[in-house]
């Protein structure tokens, strides 16, 4: 150390005994923000805690923060319609992340890779009854396996996956991906009983020593539309040709064939009456295509595929060959209004697509359940009336989507189990708690969402969406191959890394960068950031600069 | 070695033998020769691990200066006049950082009327800016100041200036003691800076003091130049071991014995009085003289101590503080307040005017008289500026003076 | 621009640093053991833009040089907040000796370690803008022509800040200071005064000149650490705004200096003796207006009247030099 004259020459490094955090009237802090894909996601995936994982090249890890929420990543890549997406900030900027196509990526990954889900072992495991196989079902089920529950399923079909496999054509989900990701849950210990329909619930669960039961047996009756008909008309509902369809079995649909209906359904009817021989396959809707319920995606495909659409237009009556069509307008509420103009339609067929129903029967003889509407109405948790009787999926709410459903699944197992666990054991547990005393699981604090307006894009590089490849068209009018291909790992990683990472720190260093006091700490890969307000003057520049909007300013107390 | 050479020359050979590794130089007369010899014997290999830098100005030349001396090496640089004025700003703050280097001032009056002969009214510009300052009597002693002043500079953390008269020595050819390299050597130590900048130990050099400090600063730099003044003679004396001469020191003494008329006084003009003094002496007027080599720090013990108990002292000064009077007898004054003596100022030699000895003895003898006016300014043209005196209370639009006194006695130049 | 953007998912070149980066593609500033030449505890104001680019500039300096350099530092903000007796901020050898000489003591520290035979040591002589292209010019114009190892930055903030905002050769037209009030006809700042230093810089052919802002940290950083490559005189000019002399928000400091770029006021480029051989291309263009309207610098030219005149006069300077240098297209 050398001699320094006095006051003229210091030592270096002393400022650090000036504490100018006192200057400061706000303070940063690092916040999390709700993902406005998670928000929007049906099924609560934390989508942006797998793209995190995925964009590092950690497609286990991604696939494991899934697989917290999804059991079924890879039909849910395939099938979901992705509400994810129509939230994701980044279309503002350019296209919104494919996130459905990382998802399915990863599910892929899994399936190829074998890899499985631990099950937990808790000292008290409870045995819960789960009646119907489908995406509900399936979803329950897994969840309560994963925390260590016995679990039975009762499907009352030969084959399970509820609609996944007898509503969606294989061309938008291949069996085989359906059949692993099922067999992933069955290789869990979750059994499941093909063939086993419940006719009356309250005789199973009196007799069959479960603690807790969950219903979702779906939505599977076709609904039916009054059309006068000639004899000659050949009518059937797009349930019918769908699952027959799935069993492997063609009909004869004709050379025109002509569905009824605007909904998802409507669309695969007429997706498949084209792979089936139909030269023509024309979907009759009331109303326009901005008010159809379909997804916006599956139209595209299908007109994309040669489907026809007749708007504004009611099946007024049924010949052999022929249909007479009503023009509709739609009033000032948008409600469709005959008008009475007639048209003709040429039909070999008519396949009827005009909403599912959920069949009540087997809840005859349990008391007290609410079934007004069609639907079996629960509350909060997921139960319903009867104590330790839930119930999800189609059967119960409006929204009838797998993704919907797999949410539903998610949810009831994590009350099924709070339920559980509070002495909820019908079997071997005396004095079973009362509807009164099961409470919902307290809920965990709900972050704000990330909007776009909290984000400071000028960071985000210009990389607009992967478009996932889709078979040839002579293919995708013909077979029942899968139509939109998978992504590549390179495409997949990319797509993660396109991520914006909305509300949650990624860990850019921007702050630890704009930092003009170095009152940013970093903590090193994987542990983010902190605050030193021993120093920080409270500027903002790291707020203002933080891509994704994961720092607040707050007033600091006076 | 003895050598027939121009005092420039010889002042640069005897800072290269002090092994400078940086130089800046500017062109400003009269000192130029001394940096065109130094750059020639940097360019021409000479002088090695030596950086020389033609600066864009002088305020460039100590700017550079202050960073080179910072980063430890021995740094030179010479200037006058106007020059020095240029750089003052940093000639104060390489004082206020304690930074050694040294530098010539070959004295030079300062414009306006713009001039380029000697007096010493540069060195008396910056007489307060913390640096020490010594003056040559003789090219010898120019460049005998000059080692020591590396020694010094070095040994008390402070910046010197070797003061020598402009043309009078800097251009003067004579007969010199050249030193010998290995004595230089021997003399001067490897310089080993008090603070550096140290990629390995880093300082931060040239804080903001504030008053909670600044006056002890200010108090520091009063009390390293008191060290350099007991250093001073000691250094001297170690010149004197190694070299064989006497040279340096606080003051030099002529001709004191019993003397009761003193004159004081600073640089080359010396000669001029020691002649004067013995012409006096002849005539029996006890006459003596003390030229004061360190003009900063102030010597007042030393001055004391030489100057016993005169009964007048005349104070010879190149330079003069326009409204007050000289700024050397104000200094000899305050050293002299302990004692009763008449102090008599004689202003000479400015902008170049020759002092002869006839003049100065006759102003000597009128003050050994005690008819000698306390400010006399020597050979002074009454007649011309009385005209002008005149002129300007005449007429509010008198014009220039200088211009107007150059037309009165008919010069060249006049218009 | 010569400096190669790394075309990347979230935040691609822009952002500091980024988990998913290969370490020579993350900026200095991202690392965790930088060398935070300009150290905390600082008193420069809530949201300096010439702090944070001083250490921008230094940490990279250093990261260059294996952490050999010594600073020289002209009087101005960044030596008084810094360097208030007993504390230094500083953690590299630095040495401040007066405000318009900090070019010529960076030549002396230069020289002196030529002398000493240790040229792996490099110099960064840096200074404000009154330091550098007024009282400070000489020096520079000195230091540039003999072509003195030595790195100058010129941290920009458009006016004399230090002293209370007054004008300098470095203030832009119309922007109002202490010294240019906005009183009178021509309120602020006048027209066709004041200097553009980086082509004064230029003009002296040194062989490296160039110009950035706090906003673009990775393009700072490969422009100091391209100009440790050379040996000689080189220039680097750094717009930092400065929110008590611009009247902006401390928290918009970096984004007035992205803005002073994408709307053409400030282009950034890189000059190699004389020639400009690369520009910093505009990403998105925007109204000389949005840069404007967020500084009370400005605020003569909303309120109380629109002066749409000089608006629009300032849009075509910006747009001249989108001409000039080339700004739009692709990078």
């Amino acid at each position: 150390m050398m001699e320094r004259p006095f006051a003229i020459t210091l030592e270096v490094g002393t400022s650090r005994a000036n504490k100018t955090g006192g200057w400061r009237t706000q303070r940063p802090v690092y916040v999390d923000r709700l993902p406005p894909c998670n928000d929007a996601c049906p099924a609560g995936e934390n989508i942006q805690g797998w793209l995190y994982r995925a964009e590092e090249g950690d497609y286990e890890g991604a696939w494991r923060v899934s697989m917290e929420d999804n059991p079924m990543p890879a039909v849910m890549g395939r099938v979901c319609y992705h509400n994810c997406e129509t939230a994701c900030n980044r279309a503002n900027l350019d296209e919104a992340v494919g996130i459905n196509a990382v998802e399915r990526f990863l599910g892929d990954r899994a399936l190829t890779g074998g890899w499985r889900v631990e099950v937990e072992q808790p000292d008290l495991a409870g045995r819960v009854l789960v009646i119907g196989a489908g995406p509900s079902g399936l979803s329950a089920a897994y969840h309560l396996r994963r925390r260590g529950h016995e679990v039975t399923i009762y499907e009352a079909s030969t084959a399970s996956g509820g609609m996944m496999r007898f509503g969606i054509p294989a061309y938008r989900l291949p069996r085989n991906v359906l059949d692993g990701e099922i067999q992933r849950i069955v290789d869990m210990g979750v059994g499941i009983e093909l063939g086993h329909k419940v006719c009356d619930l309250m005789v199973e669960m009196e007799g069959g020593g479960y603690d807790a039961v969950y219903l979702a047996t779906g939505a599977e009756i076709a609904r039916n539309a009054y059309i006068p008909a000639g004899d000659s008309a050949r009518i059937l509902d797009a349930l019918s040709l769908l699952r027959t369809t799935a069993g492997m079995t063609y009909p004869q649909l004709g050379r025109s064939v002509v569905v009824y209906g605007g909904g998802n359904t409507a669309m695969d009817a007429a997706r498949t009456a084209k792979r089936l021989g139909a030269s023509e396959a024309i979907v009759v809707y009331r109303r326009t295509r901005d008010r159809m319920p379909a997804h916006d995606l599956e139209v595209e495909e299908a007109l994309e595929e040669g489907i026809k659409m007749r708007w504004l237009s009611t099946i007024k009556k049924a010949g052999a060959e022929k249909l007479l069509l009503e023009k509709m307008e739609l009033d000032a509420a948008g409600f469709p209004q005959p008008t009475g103009e007639f048209e003709e339609l040429e039909a070999d067929s008519v396949v009827l697509a005009v909403g599912e129903e959920a069949d009540l029967s087997l809840l005859q003889n349990v008391p007290g359940l609410d079934m007004s509407g069609g639907m079996v109405h629960v509350d909060s948790t997921m139960m319903t009336s009867y104590p330790g009787l839930f119930a999800g999926g189609d059967i119960s709410q409006a929204e009838r989507t797998v993704t919907a459903a797999i949410g539903n699944g998610k949810k009831a197992a994590r009350h099924i189990d709070l339920w559980l666990k509070s002495g909820g054991m019908w079997a071997r547990l005396p004095g079973a708690p009362s509807k009164e005393e099961h409470q919902p699981a307290p809920a965990g604090e709900r972050h704000r969402i990330a909007g776009w307006g909290d984000l400071n894009t000028w960071y985000y590089s210009d990389a607009p969406a992967t478009v996932r490849p889709k078979l040839d068209m002579v293919r995708r009018q013909s077979t029942f191959d899968e139509v939109v291909l998978g992504l590549d790992e390179d495409n997949a990683l990319f797509e993660a890394r396109r991520c914006l990472s909305c509300g949650n720190c990624f860990e850019c260093d921007n702050c630890y960068g704009v930092c003009p006091d170095n009152a940013v700490v970093k903590l090193g890969t994987g542990m983010r950031y902190e605050f030193d307000y021993d120093y920080c003057k409270g500027c903002g520049i790291c707020a203002a600069e933080c891509p994704c909007g994961a720092i607040e300013m707050v007033l600091e107390e006076t | 070695m003895l050598e027939q050479i121009e005092g420039s020359k010889a002042v640069a050979r005897a800072v290269a033998s002090c092994r400078p590794e940086v130089i800046c130089a500017y062109p400003i007369s009269p000192q130029t020769h001394i940096v065109e010899a130094l750059g020639s014997m940097v360019k021409g290999g000479e002088l090695k691990s030596c950086e020389f830098i033609n600066v864009e100005s002088e305020f460039g030349a100590m700017s550079a200066l202050i960073g080179a001396s910072a980063t430890g090496v021995r740094s030179y640089t010479a200037t006058a006049s106007q020059g020095l004025l240029f750089m003052i700003e940093a000639v104060y703050n390489a004082a206020g950082l304690g930074l050694p280097m040294v530098m010539t001032l070959a004295n030079r009056a300062i414009g306006a009327p713009i001039n380029i002969w000697n007096d010493h009214s540069d060195a008396m510009a910056v007489r307060d800016s913390g640096w020490i300052q010594l003056f040559a009597d003789s090219n010898q002693a120019a460049v005998d100041l000059h080692i020591q002043a590396f020694r010094l500079s070095q040994d008390v953390s402070l910046p010197v200036m070797v003061c020598m008269d402009g043309y009078i020595l800097t251009h003067a050819v004579e007969r010199l003691d050249l030193p010998e390299q290995e004595s230089v050597d021997k003399f001067l130590p490897p310089f080993e800076p008090r603070q550096v900048l140290d990629v390995d130990d880093p300082v931060s050099i040239g804080a903001m003091v504030g008053p909670d400090a600044f006056a002890e600063v200010r108090y520091l730099a009063h009390a390293k130049q008191m060290q350099a003044m007991e250093l001073i003679p000691t250094i001297a004396s170690e010149f004197r071991s190694v070299f064989g001469r006497d040279s340096g020191g606080l003051v030099r003494g002529y001709g004191l014995d019993g003397a009761d008329t003193i004159v004081v006084a600073m640089g080359s003009v010396l000669g001029a009085i020691e002649d004067a003094v013995d012409e006096l002496r002849g005539a029996g007027i006890m006459a003596g003289a003390i030229g004061i080599t360190t003009f900063r720090p102030f010597p007042i013990s030393a001055i004391r101590e030489a100057i016993g108990t005169p009964a007048r002292v005349v104070v010879v000064d190149r330079a003069f503080s326009a409204g007050m009077g000289s700024i050397l007898a104000t200094d000899v004054a305050l050293a002299l307040s302990h004692q009763s003596v008449r102090i008599y100022t004689v202003v000479a030699g400015l902008g170049g005017r020759a002092i002869t000895r006839t003049s100065l003895v006759h102003c000597l003898e009128d003050a050994a008289n005690d008819a000698l006016e306390p400010l006399t300014f020597l050979d002074l043209d009454h007649d011309v500026v009385n005209r002008e005196l005149a002129r300007m209370g005449k007429d509010r639009r008198s014009g220039p003076s200088a211009e107007n006194i150059l037309r009165d006695m008919g010069l060249p130049g006049s218009g | 621009m010569a400096y190669r953007q790394v075309k990347f998912y979230q935040t691609g070149s822009f952002a500091v640093g980024g988990r998913l980066l290969d370490t020579p593609e993350r900026t200095v500033q991202s690392g965790m053991s930088r060398t935070n030449a300009l150290t905390l505890g600082h008193r420069a104001c809530q949201g300096c833009g010439e702090a944070l680019g001083a250490r921008y500039v230094l940490d990279a300096a250093m990261h260059a040089t294996g952490n050999k350099v010594i600073a020289a530092n002209a009087t101005g903000c960044l030596e008084v907040f810094t360097t208030p007796y007993p504390e230094t901020s500083w953690q590299v050898p630095w040495l401040h000796s007066v405000f318009g000489n900090a070019a010529a003591v960076g030549s002396g520290i230069a020289a002196a370690l030529r002398a000493k035979g240790q040229t792996d040591i490099r110099v960064v002589a840096q200074a404000g803008d009154g330091g550098t292209v007024d009282i400070g010019i000489g020096c520079l114009s000195g230091m540039f022509e003999r072509n003195d190892d030595v790195l100058f930055v010129c941290y920009d903030n458009e006016a004399y800040m230090n002293t209370g905002v007054q004008r300098s050769g470095s203030t832009p037209p119309a922007a109002r200071t202490a010294t240019t009030e906005a009183v009178g006809e021509e309120p602020g700042n006048p027209w066709g005064q004041g200097k553009d230093m980086p082509r004064i810089a230029m003009a002296h052919e040194i062989p490296y000149v160039a110009t950035a802002t706090v906003a673009e940290l990775h393009d700072l950083e490969y422009k100091v650490e391209k100009a440790m490559e050379y040996r000689g005189a080189r220039y680097i000019h750094i717009l930092v705004p400065c929110p008590l002399g611009w009247g902006s928000e401390p928290a918009d400091t970096i984004r007035l200096a992205r803005l002073a770029k994408e709307t053409g006021i400030f282009p950034v480029f890189e000059a190699e003796k004389g020639e400009v051989v690369a520009t910093s291309k505009i990403r998105s263009k925007v109204p000389v207006e949005d840069y404007l309207s967020l500084q009370r610098r400005y605020a003569h030219l909303f309120k109380p009247a629109r002066r749409d005149d000089v608006i629009d006069a300032i849009q075509d300077s910006a747009d001249r030099n989108i001409r000039r240098f080339g700004l739009l297209g692709e990078a």
